[in-house]
């Protein structure tokens, strides 16, 4: 592929390795069934293009060549043949159904969701996914974790840059899954070309669309629709093994699901609520109200100095769990659990100058949340 | 009248048309959805019981999802996740609203529906989702949801997924509607 | 050939200069002439300048996005930021540049290819060119405001665009809904001169084809506009008076904004281009010296294509979740758009074959129209193809697609005609040389700009992204560099456009050998009033 132009672009200082070049310049063949017959009929399409293009253009150039002024003084004059319009609108024709019958077997495979093994809601919510493994008590959020420090250019930039996420979506190989789509805030947009599948994400409705992965490995993606600021930096990373594995896996995170659960009932020190604090704010609350809690008002107010939160726990326990309507922010009742909630909000209460001195204990977020 | 007055009332009159059809397009794509099940549109009004025979040669799962939007402190409860149900059977499931603020509060279930092919076939008999609901700080309310498949629901789908989302109604809509809960308590 | 023609053409327009000097009180002079100018040409050039200098706003708006997209990272504007400039840029470019372009060159040549004095309604031509700056200078306002100017695209889908929106927004829709006035007024205007201020003699189809087809984009925006209108009023009771259109929690339905937006989006895509197939049919004779091929057929073609523009809007929104029967509705139904537009193309090269073509500037435009619309129009056809759409959807693949054919397609087709009827504007022939330059300059920079978009789109590149993965960065960069070499080249465009108002070599009335239609009949420059008394058509089939 002549994809030299490294070069030029060196004084970004990174190199392409041939992993990140194997996507290339064309739509990715895919790892499921369907992904491999929307790659056909692309190409298909395609190549009609070509060689209609080849001719109508070939004609053109020609004309424009023997026909020049220089070459052939006088014009012919006619201006109408039926026949040959007559040709030309009804071989386009043709040539468009033969092309619908293919497209539209694709398309009802593909909006055939039924026989799933697994079914994983998929919420879009400004700038990250959630994941809800339906029926199986194992539900994530899934944040962009290239640091921000790459963004700015102050550290290289990674192989994966904005394309790694710190929970990747994990699926098995070989079985039907389907996905429901929906949304907390705006319109987002699930995307991962290896698996072709692409779906928007509407506040109040649900979309459905599926995917059987042939091969295990890791796909990645990104969000298609425009969201808002952080649009270009929610990722999607699937990571697809073998089910067994996956099994395990899924067994695996309710355990640990299980064991945060228990967590509750502990007393947490204000180290180690803060230290988990700390990491559950740079996932999901940096992206609007900032790395150093500065916000970016009026959109996203400033958590730092901000005195209605120095003051008034209440709020800020009514404010995280249940959000604000119409804004960005939105329930973290279902996304985090007590743990996190209470982590982020003892964080929140007592980084960037913020000294309340609170801790806030998993059990009394638990109690709130369910009385 | 000139003939230029004449083209130029036409175009006019096309032009408030145009204008009233943008609007007009609201309910007729409402109307249109249900027709169509578009978009997981789901009846706003309670249907009536049919009494057909229940189609015992097959089962369909629902699953039942309740999530959360923004702004309301309150929670949907589901007695069931899932359940299996034949087409024609008619299905009780037990919800429970909870008010976890420390306000009243008007809030909304705003129901989706999908395979959308489906909508059609779901017959609502009693929803709560038909109608706004209110929760006094701490209040429980326990409200059922009936319904039924039909009988004519496409072989090719097995699984059904019902999603209730809850939004809080905004300030303006409760004052419009506190005089009407008012008189309905009187 | 050339009967048409009336026989003594500088006796239709002599009255001219002496009915101007007639009238009571003598024009305003100065600023207050443009202020209050009812002439069609004065409008005209008016709306040209208000097009051209919004274009390089609009301009600037689009560079300041390739600047960020250069590399990877974010190096010069925030993301906030690059959501408005995109957004602008859309959105200036479509309401304030093609649009305006097309009704200024409609108010100059419609009157003057049907043979009439004026345009129907003069002074309300005035007041619709008018709305125009204020509609924008309130657009761009927005950027000063708190929260900044509109970043949701310029799709405006909502709620990204109501219960998300900067508070600027009902600036936005204001701004919006005095340019949606301006073009239903000027559409109206369209309408009531062609139906009714045809020279005697000129049968519908006798007239020229830039005349059909803005009749036919006239009705397509008194059709449209309201919709726009409605949709953006919608908005505007959304975000201030708490309905509930498009938002879920109150039980609306944000995909219903979409339906809405695209009924009135798509016919207005067709109402940028309707108008540039009217330019390049008059160009490709001029200078292949040969009848235009399939007149008639371009006729029912633009008519078709208008039609359907009504039944497709859906395959803008192919991943929003609609049922399969509307997929596969809006797959046919846009793939046969395919049809109309194909015989038009094939129109246009058959006028070449066995023509005597000679290449001056307008013709060198004309043809790379017909070549790279032609490629917008194959990437079209792929995504017409539902199934693969779901692959091409809101990715670079897109923003190629449509860029060529708004740029190549009607921007390049808006230059042709500048470069084509210049001579008959202000009696001297455009600058030949600087033409040549600026043509080869801007194709390379066009395609050097969008080409690569297909492969970054196709890799994966979703669009109005601030910042990508690596591996978009080489296509990225080429990209940058073809848009800078674009938009700068376009500042020859003004130099060129500039010299030949200054002066240049004197142009005759028909100021190209091949030229056909009745503007040529009157003197370069056209005096302020032609046709005062109507000009005699011979009835003939055309041409």
């Amino acid at each position: 592929m002549p994809r030299r132009l490294a070069w030029l672009s060196g004084a970004g200082g990174f190199a392409l390795s041939p992993q990140v070049l194997a996507n290339g310049w064309n739509m990715p063949v895919g790892v499921t069934d369907l992904s491999r017959e929307i790659h056909s009929l692309h190409m298909t399409i395609f190549w009609i293009c070509v060689v209609i293009g080849v001719v109508v253009f070939g004609v053109m150039f020609y004309s424009l060549f023997r026909y020049r002024r220089s070459r052939q003084p006088q014009a012919a004059n006619f201006h109408e043949h039926t026949t040959v319009e007559v040709i030309w609108t009804t071989l386009p024709l043709l040539i468009l159904v033969a092309m619908a019958v293919p497209a539209t077997a694709t398309l009802k495979n593909m909006y055939d969701t039924g026989d799933a093994e697994l079914d994983v809601m998929v919420t879009g919510q400004q700038w990250r996914w959630r994941y809800d493994y339906l029926g199986e008590e194992v539900a994530f959020t899934s944040s962009l974790s290239t640091p921000r420090a790459q963004v700015r250019g102050e550290e290289a930039r990674g192989e994966t840059y904005l394309l790694d996420v710190d929970n990747p979506l994990v699926l098995p190989v070989g079985r039907k899954v389907r996905f429901l789509f929906t949304s907390d805030d705006v319109i987002h947009s699930w995307w991962v070309p290896e698996l072709a599948v692409k779906q928007d994400t509407v506040p109040g409705f649900v979309n459905e669309n599926w995917v059987r992965i042939n091969e295990p490995g890791i796909y990645r993606g990104q969000c298609a629709e425009l969201c808002g600021i952080d649009h270009g930096f929610m990722p999607i990373v699937v990571q697809a093994m073998a089910p067994d594995e996956f099994d395990a896996w899924l067994a695996e995170r309710r355990d640990e699901a299980a064991q945060e659960a228990l967590g509750v009932d502990r007393d947490w020190g204000h180290e180690e609520l803060m230290t988990r604090g700390e990491e559950v704010y740079a996932a999901i609350c940096a992206s609007c109200h900032q790395p150093e809690g500065q916000g970016a008002p009026p959109t996203f107010p400033a958590l730092a100095g901000n005195p209605r939160l120095q003051e008034d726990l209440g709020w800020q326990l009514d404010t995280v769990i249940n959000g604000v309507s119409g804004t960005a922010m939105p329930a973290f009742r279902n996304t985090l659990n007590p743990v996190e909630l209470a982590a982020v909000i003892t964080y929140t209460r007592n980084a960037w100058g913020n000294a309340t001195g609170d801790v806030v204990q998993p059990a009394r977020v638990a109690e709130r949340l369910a009385r | 009248m000139s003939p230029v007055q004449r083209t130029v009332s036409r175009t006019l009159l096309v032009l408030v048309a145009m204008f009233a059809f943008a609007f007009a397009l609201v309910p007729l794509y409402d109307v249109f959805c249900r027709v169509t099940g578009l978009n997981g549109k789901v009846d706003t009004t309670a249907q009536a019981l049919v009494h057909e025979g229940v189609d015992e040669s097959r089962y369909v799962t629902v699953q039942l999802v309740t999530r959360s939007g923004a702004g309301l402190p309150w929670r949907l409860e589901v007695e069931q996740r899932q359940l299996r149900m034949h087409p024609g059977q008619t299905v009780e499931v037990g919800f429970t609203f909870v008010n976890q603020g420390a306000a009243e509060q008007w809030g909304r279930a705003v129901p989706s529906v999908t395979p959308s092919q489906a909508n059609r076939h779901l017959r609502k008999l009693s929803c709560f989702c038909f109608e706004e609901q209110r929760l006094a700080a701490g209040e429980r309310l326990a409200l059922p949801l009936v319904f039924q498949l039909d009988r004519d629901l496409p072989a090719e789908i097995h699984t059904v997924t019902l999603v209730y989302t809850l939004y809080p109604v905004a300030s303006g809509e409760i004052a419009r509607r506190a005089p009407e809960a008012q008189g309905g308590e009187a | 050939m050339a009967s048409k023609l009336p026989k003594s053409p500088l006796e239709h327009s002599a009255g001219g200069a002496g009915a101007a000097a007639e009238s009571p009180g003598a024009p305003p002079r100065g600023l207050l002439r443009w202020l209050l100018t009812t002439n069609h040409k004065e409008i005209g050039t008016l709306y040209l300048v208000f097009s051209l200098s919004m274009f390089f706003i609009g301009g600037i708006f689009a560079l300041v996005v390739r600047l960020e997209l250069f590399q990877p990272g974010l190096q010069f504007v925030e993301p906030e930021f690059f959501n408005q400039m995109t957004t602008l840029h859309g959105l200036i470019m479509v309401f304030a540049a093609v649009m305006p372009a097309f009704t200024g060159l409609a108010n100059w040549m419609i009157p003057l290819q049907i043979g009439a004095p004026d345009m129907a309604l003069p002074r309300l031509n005035n007041f619709s060119f008018w709305l125009l700056p204020v509609a924008f200078t309130l657009l761009l306002a927005t950027l000063l405001m708190p929260g900044g100017g509109p970043n949701f695209g310029w799709t405006f889908y909502a709620p990204l665009s109501t219960t998300y929106a900067p508070p600027s927004t009902t600036f936005f829709i204001l701004g919006m809904h005095l340019a949606g006035i301006s073009s239903i007024l000027g559409a109206i205007n369209i309408i009531a001169t062609i139906l009714n201020l045809r020279a005697p003699g000129m049968r519908m189809m006798d007239m020229p084809l830039f005349v059909w087809t803005w009749l036919i984009t006239a009705f397509l925006l008194i059709a449209v506009m309201p919709v726009l209108a409605g949709v953006i009023t919608m908005m505007l009771l959304d975000i201030n008076f708490g309905t509930s259109f498009f938002n879920a929690a109150g039980g609306g339905d944000p995909v219903l904004f979409q339906h809405l937006f695209w009924f009135f989006g798509h016919p207005e895509v067709y109402i940028m281009i309707l108008p540039a197939f009217g330019i390049v049919s008059a160009i490709i004779p001029t200078f292949a010296r040969k009848p235009l091929f399939g007149y008639a057929s371009m006729v029912y073609a633009t008519a078709s294509i208008a039609i359907l523009s009504f039944l497709v809007w859906a395959h803008h929104m192919f991943v929003v979740g609609l049922p399969l029967v509307a997929e596969l509705f809006f797959m046919y139904t846009t793939m046969l758009i395919a049809v109309p537009t194909g015989v038009k193309v094939f129109n246009w090269i058959t006028t070449l074959f066995q023509g005597s073509i000679s290449f001056e500037t307008p013709m060198l435009f004309a043809l790379a129209f017909v070549v790279l619309f032609t490629i917008g129009g194959f990437s079209g056809l792929m995504l017409a193809i539902a199934p693969a759409d779901f692959q091409y959807h809101d990715t670079y693949f897109v923003v190629a697609h449509f860029h060529y054919v708004l740029v190549p397609g009607a921007i390049f087709s808006i230059m042709a005609a500048v470069y084509y009827w210049l001579p008959k504007w202000t009696g001297h022939y455009p600058s030949e040389r600087l033409g040549r330059w600026h043509f080869w300059l801007s194709v390379i920079g066009v395609n050097l700009t969008f080409f690569p978009m297909h492969f970054s789109g196709l890799a994966g590149m979703p669009r109005r992204i601030p910042d990508y993965a690596l591996q978009f960065a080489d296509f990225n960069l080429v990209s940058s560099l073809g848009a800078f070499l674009f938009g700068f080249s376009q500042l020859l465009f003004v130099v060129v456009i500039v010299k030949c108002v200054r002066g240049g070599e004197k142009a005759p009335a028909k100021a190209w050998e091949g030229a056909q239609d009745l503007e040529w009949s009157v003197p370069s420059p056209a005096p302020l009033h032609t046709f005062e008394t109507p000009p005699h058509v011979t009835p003939q089939p055309h041409p």
